[in-house]
């Protein structure tokens, strides 16, 4: 195990200072998660236009490093994307911090796939995964919002 | 034993973790076992074993000697008055669920309280919300004041006529506060009121007498105490287990059996139903001889010293918050640091060999209460040291200048 690997810069500094650490005006769909584990809590807000595009992504919540710079680095990539385009994307991710070792969506430059490969240090140390996975898994229920209120620990990562 | 001499009759100390030294700072949450321990179930498993209380072959009796024979040691060790006082289960969680199921069933009904504290652990919440739900019980907490104490003014404030059942803890797992659960039950027993104390975090530390304290239930959890995983004590005064009804029914606990009905068995047969943790139960004595060869005066005497020790060190670490102050205070250190969250501290001092714990530590009642997500927790056990300590301090340090 590298702690290094773990606490990159990108990572500190995302976790310290996160973008869109706010809530967005007139959003339309919204969801929150939590961790009952270590109660790490998050809420995003989402503001899409009639093409189902992504206008404005948004979070508030509390957490250790590692969820606020995941939701931090999530809502950065994710605005401007379609809805659909926001799936492909949440999956590769979830995939990639599951079993593989690269992310392969076409939807992402290649130094947008480096910011979020800085999170797969978290394979190392299984009880942080939910930590990194949290924002992720809110983000599908404010779209798909199906549920109001999804608990990481019910889910299978 | 000698005090510096602990730490070698812990194997798991031989080894490295991660390449450094372990710095085991997790025994609220489980404690390591001594070799005796580890020792006795292999022999049992491999030279003595077969099931008890059944079968009259040679190594049935063996076993059941033996199994017997750790009933008297805890009965000794707690100062119970009768052995038959001491009921096996798989664990604190279950003592207490079997009083809350059995009790409950008994003795409870709508509108009836049961007053617990802000401080208690989920296993003794969880089961008597059960009866919430079921009975359509009341449950009452008693406040736990700006040091993490609980007082006996706390909870006599709390006792009302409908008040059934007072279940709390001996020695919170969080703020390391000691209640004064004689005076406590006192004052519970003068209104008539049985007690149950959750012992779960004062059975390794505190020295224990049922015959003094006078509570009605004592719950105990081995695997804290130096002894195997899925071992707890229920400790409860004979008039209690002869009218309480059994929690399970099963082999072992039955007096005779017809199409007709069923008679149970003698205490503690009674609720000891099926096959029990036998290994568990005959290597526990091994804990329990491990605990008279130190003394628990010494114990007390040297995990309070590391305590103040580590309060210490911590205080003067700046950004460092200590939580809880409680005037009388068991060997646990919960602690905040300002701007990291408590999850990237145990990750950060891990790397360095330090266990410690880190989240709401199954209490998130109290941990609403004070206004808190998670707490890091270094909590102590019969065999750390004052190097120990400093080595947390250091990694603490660590810890700040990554996320400077």
């Amino acid at each position: 195990m590298n702690l290094k690997e773990l606490y990159q810069e990108i990572i500190l500094d995302h976790g310290k200072n996160p973008r869109n650490l706010r809530k967005t005006d007139n959003f339309n769909k919204d969801a929150k998660g939590h961790n009952p584990l270590c109660g790490d809590k998050v809420h995003i807000f989402l503001k899409l236009n009639e093409n189902k595009k992504i206008e404005d992504i948004s979070f508030e919540g509390q957490g250790c490093a590692i969820s606020m710079a995941s939701a931090s680095i999530m809502t950065d990539l994710i605005k401007g994307k379609e809805e659909k385009e926001v799936k492909e994307i949440i999956n590769d991710f979830l995939e990639m911090i599951k079993e593989k070792d690269s992310l392969n969506t076409k939807l992402l430059e290649e130094d947008e796939k480096t910011k979020l490969m800085c999170l797969s240090g978290v394979k190392q140390y299984p009880m942080r995964v939910k930590c990194a996975t949290l924002s992720w898994h809110t983000l599908i229920s404010a779209i798909d919002k199906s549920q109001n209120e999804i608990n990481i620990e019910s889910k299978e990562i | 034993m000698k005090i510096e001499d602990i730490k070698k009759e812990f194997p798991i100390f031989n080894n490295k973790v991660q390449n450094n030294d372990l710095v085991y700072l997790d025994s609220a949450n489980s404690s390591q076992k001594p070799l005796v321990v580890v020792d006795r179930i292999y022999d049992f498993y491999t030279k003595e074993f077969s099931n008890v209380g059944r079968s009259v072959h040679y190594l049935a009796v063996a076993a059941t000697n033996l199994y017997e024979n750790t009933r008297t040691s805890v009965q000794k060790y707690i100062n119970a008055k009768d052995k038959n006082e001491i009921v096996f289960t798989k664990g604190a969680t279950e003592a207490i669920n079997l009083v809350a199921s059995t009790f409950g069933q008994k003795y409870l009904k709508e509108g009836d309280e049961v007053l617990l504290t802000e401080l208690e652990h989920h296993s003794n919440y969880v089961p008597w919300h059960y009866l919430r739900k079921s009975k359509g019980i009341k449950i009452q907490f008693a406040d736990v004041n700006e040091n993490g104490e609980v007082t006996l003014e706390s909870i006599e404030k709390k006792i009302t006529q409908k008040t059934k059942i007072i279940a709390i803890t001996h020695l919170s797992n969080v703020t390391g506060a000691i209640l004064p659960v004689k005076e406590i039950t006192q004052l519970a027993h003068s209104k008539g009121i049985p007690v149950l104390i959750d012992g779960c975090q004062s059975a390794p530390h505190l020295k224990l007498d049922m015959q003094d304290l006078d509570c009605d239930f004592y719950a105990i959890s081995c695997h804290k105490m130096y002894g195997p995983t899925g071992l707890g004590i229920l400790y409860a005064k004979k008039k209690w287990l002869e009218e309480l009804p059994p929690y399970q029914g099963g082999g072992g606990m039955i007096g005779e059996v017809k199409k007709e009905g069923i008679t149970y068995g003698d205490l503690p047969n009674k609720f000891e139903a099926g096959t029990m943790a036998t290994a568990q139960v005959i290597a526990f004595n091994e804990s329990i001889k491990f605990l008279n060869k130190i003394g628990i005066d010494k114990i007390v005497k040297h995990e309070n010293e590391l305590m103040e020790y580590g309060q210490e060190l911590l205080r003067k670490n700046n950004s460092v918050k200590l939580i809880g102050n409680p005037k009388n205070k068991g060997a646990v250190l919960s602690f905040t640091i300002d701007g990291i969250h408590p999850h990237d501290i145990a990750t950060i001092l891990d790397e360095d060999g330090v266990a410690i714990r880190a989240g709401h530590h199954c209490c998130q009642i109290l941990h609403e209460k004070l206004d808190l997500v998670a707490t890091a927790r270094a909590s102590l056990g019969v065999y750390n040291t004052k190097e120990d300590l400093d080595q947390l301090n250091s990694s603490i340090n660590k810890c700040k200048k990554i996320f400077e």
